[in-house]
């Protein structure tokens, strides 16, 4: 449609000559990109979802048995949940981080920003790292846990640990969609309210949290989708005996050689993810007051 | 303007902490690089830089910086080429299934890591590339492309198109255009896509443990392997290098007018 838009207006300005008078050349420019997606990201995936229907036997074999599995349906749980700790941790840091962002001045803001993402900037292995000298039996937290007398705690190789280094990791993808839409809100209907005799409490709660709810929801859904996934965080926080699912997939796939059953679980993982995505955004377009979070 | 309100402060004071644990617990890596003694803890006794002269005389480390080094620089190369060109492509052309296109380009941050490094590693043992800097190249490559698409497509989305329109009518020809006009417009927009893909490709973990073997190890592999195995503090010292290396190409990045390097599709 925008090409016989093009192709109408040609003939009186002379912009769209500059802006694409031939699609052609330009659209081989794209052909590098696409030719390394095809090679390197769709057909190895494609590969993988054909072998989890095939290897061992042909037919959903693998995807029967692992629904049947206890061991998966453990993992698969312990992962949901380990997410869903994750998410609500990063809300709970987020929501009043995102906030403050909105009432600060300009510079301060900046530095918030800039402290929001220092974690997508450094690198996971060294943040990993220091977790785990920080998180230690004889490191420095509980060194000064033992030393104000509250005694040293389990704080790695279980959940408590994979959950505090995943939530640091996660934290600007909760913070960056719920600042995107509480900057939008307009602040004179707190005001309003609280001139109507509402306390600043309740005026919050009624009016500025259900507007943010969006950006809530956005960035919720994302925390814990990406969550999921984790792989170097569990691997080296956590135990083996409270494994996250890609760490049962690579354990099936590099110990035991089960290609087809640790595809299985990735594609499984995949579509939980994408209808988790899914279903957000249809609520968003159900419920106007979720409207701007869609992205 | 409304007075500060004792709520106001403790939520001040409760985003500080925030910001504390975003921050400093990275940064412990610092001072345990500089213990004299064979262990993780922050030194009481004097500093040594015995781990770092150890990183620098062992092969194993050495190698893998280098091989960590070579490779991000490729695929930077790489990525940043292919990337701009596409984001380029796909601000111009008018044609029907470019949304496709450009939906599709940037799905390598969408799909979990994992599943990514297990199909790529399942293809790339029939193709030979698994423990080869091509094999690695490659995989670093397509999934840094997201990250140049996404700047240089905003650099794109900013500038004034009159500019170009101007540099034609005046009898440019379009590579001339392109050249001495688009280029030097959106090369804030290209260069955080470079610093993007190099720091992705230094950093990325999961894809390489698939793809690295002993004879071709990258330094988060080295670090994730030693992590797991042995109580070495080269580690600490390996980690404060990195952290010094891409805070410094990330400031530089900043000096040189990148203003795009806000996000990273993680």
């Amino acid at each position: 449609m925008t090409a016989t838009l093009q192709a109408e207006r040609r003939p009186g300005s002379p912009a769209p000559r500059v802006r694409g008078d031939s699609s052609a050349p330009w659209l081989l420019l794209l052909l590098p990109a696409l030719v390394l997606l095809a090679l390197c990201f769709v057909y190895p995936l494609a590969r993988l979802l054909v072998a989890s229907l095939q290897d061992p036997v042909p037919g959903v074999g693998n995807y029967t048995d692992l629904l049947r599995s206890q061991v998966f349906r453990n993992v698969l749980g312990r992962t949901f949940l380990t997410s869903a700790i994750v998410c609500l941790t990063c809300f709970v840091l987020g929501y009043p981080y995102a906030y403050l962002m909105t009432v600060v001045s300009r510079r301060t803001r900046s530095l918030l920003l800039a402290v929001v993402l220092i974690p997508f900037w450094t690198s996971l292995m060294v943040r990993t790292f220091s977790w785990l000298v920080l998180l230690q039996d004889n490191g420095v937290i509980n060194d000064t846990l033992a030393a104000l007398g509250v005694g040293r705690l389990e704080l790695v190789r279980n959940t408590t640990g994979v959950t505090i280094g995943m939530a640091q990791v996660m934290l600007p993808f909760a913070v960056l969609p719920m600042y995107a839409v509480m900057q939008k809100i307009d602040r004179r209907l707190l005001r309003a309210a609280e001139s109507c005799g509402a306390k600043p409490v309740s005026a919050f709660a009624r009016i500025y949290f259900p507007l943010s709810l969006p950006g809530v929801a956005a960035g919720m859904s994302i925390t814990f989708v990406v969550s999921l996934g984790f792989f170097i965080t569990p691997q080296l926080l956590g135990s083996p005996s409270n494994a996250m699912l890609s760490q049962l997939m690579y354990t099936e796939i590099t110990q035991l050689g089960k290609w087809g059953y640790g595809a299985a679980m990735g594609f499984i993982l995949l579509a939980t993810a994408l209808i988790i995505l899914g279903l957000v955004r249809v609520a968003s377009r159900a419920r106007p007051a979720l409207a701007g979070g869609a992205k | 303007m409304r007075r500060a309100r004792p709520g106001r402060v403790l939520l001040a004071a409760v985003c500080f902490l925030i910001g504390v644990w975003l921050v400093l617990p990275t940064l412990v890596a610092v001072p345990v690089s500089f213990t004299p003694v064979r262990s993780f803890a922050v030194p009481t006794e004097s500093p040594s830089l015995r781990w770092y002269v150890n990183f620098f005389t062992d092969q194993r480390w050495l190698d893998a910086l280098r091989n960590s080094l070579v490779i991000a620089a490729s695929t930077s190369v790489i990525a940043t080429a292919v990337g701009t060109v596409a984001a380029l492509a796909l601000d111009r052309a008018r044609v029907r299934g470019k949304g496709l296109a450009a939906a599709l380009l940037l799905t390598p941050s969408i799909v979990p890591i994992i599943l990514l490094g297990l199909g790529v590693y399942y293809v790339f043992l029939r193709w030979d590339l698994v423990g080869t800097f091509t094999g690695l190249i490659l995989a670093h490559s397509v999934t840094a492309i997201p990250l140049v698409v996404q700047p240089v497509s905003a650099s794109l989305a900013r500038h004034d198109r009159g500019l170009e329109q101007a540099a034609a009518s005046l009898g440019a020809p379009p590579v001339t255009v392109l050249r001495q006009v688009t280029l030097p417009l959106i090369a804030p927009g290209v260069l955080s896509g470079a610093v993007f893909a190099f720091i992705w490709s230094f950093d990325e973990v999961v894809l390489s443990i698939f793809l690295t073997s002993p004879d071709l190890q990258t330094l988060p592999v080295l670090m994730f392997n030693a992590v797991t195995q042995v109580l070495d503090p080269t580690i600490a010292a390996a980690s404060t290098m990195i952290l010094f290396l891409t805070t410094t190409l990330i400031l530089v990045g900043f000096r040189m007018g990148a203003k795009e390097m806000t996000t990273r599709g993680a």
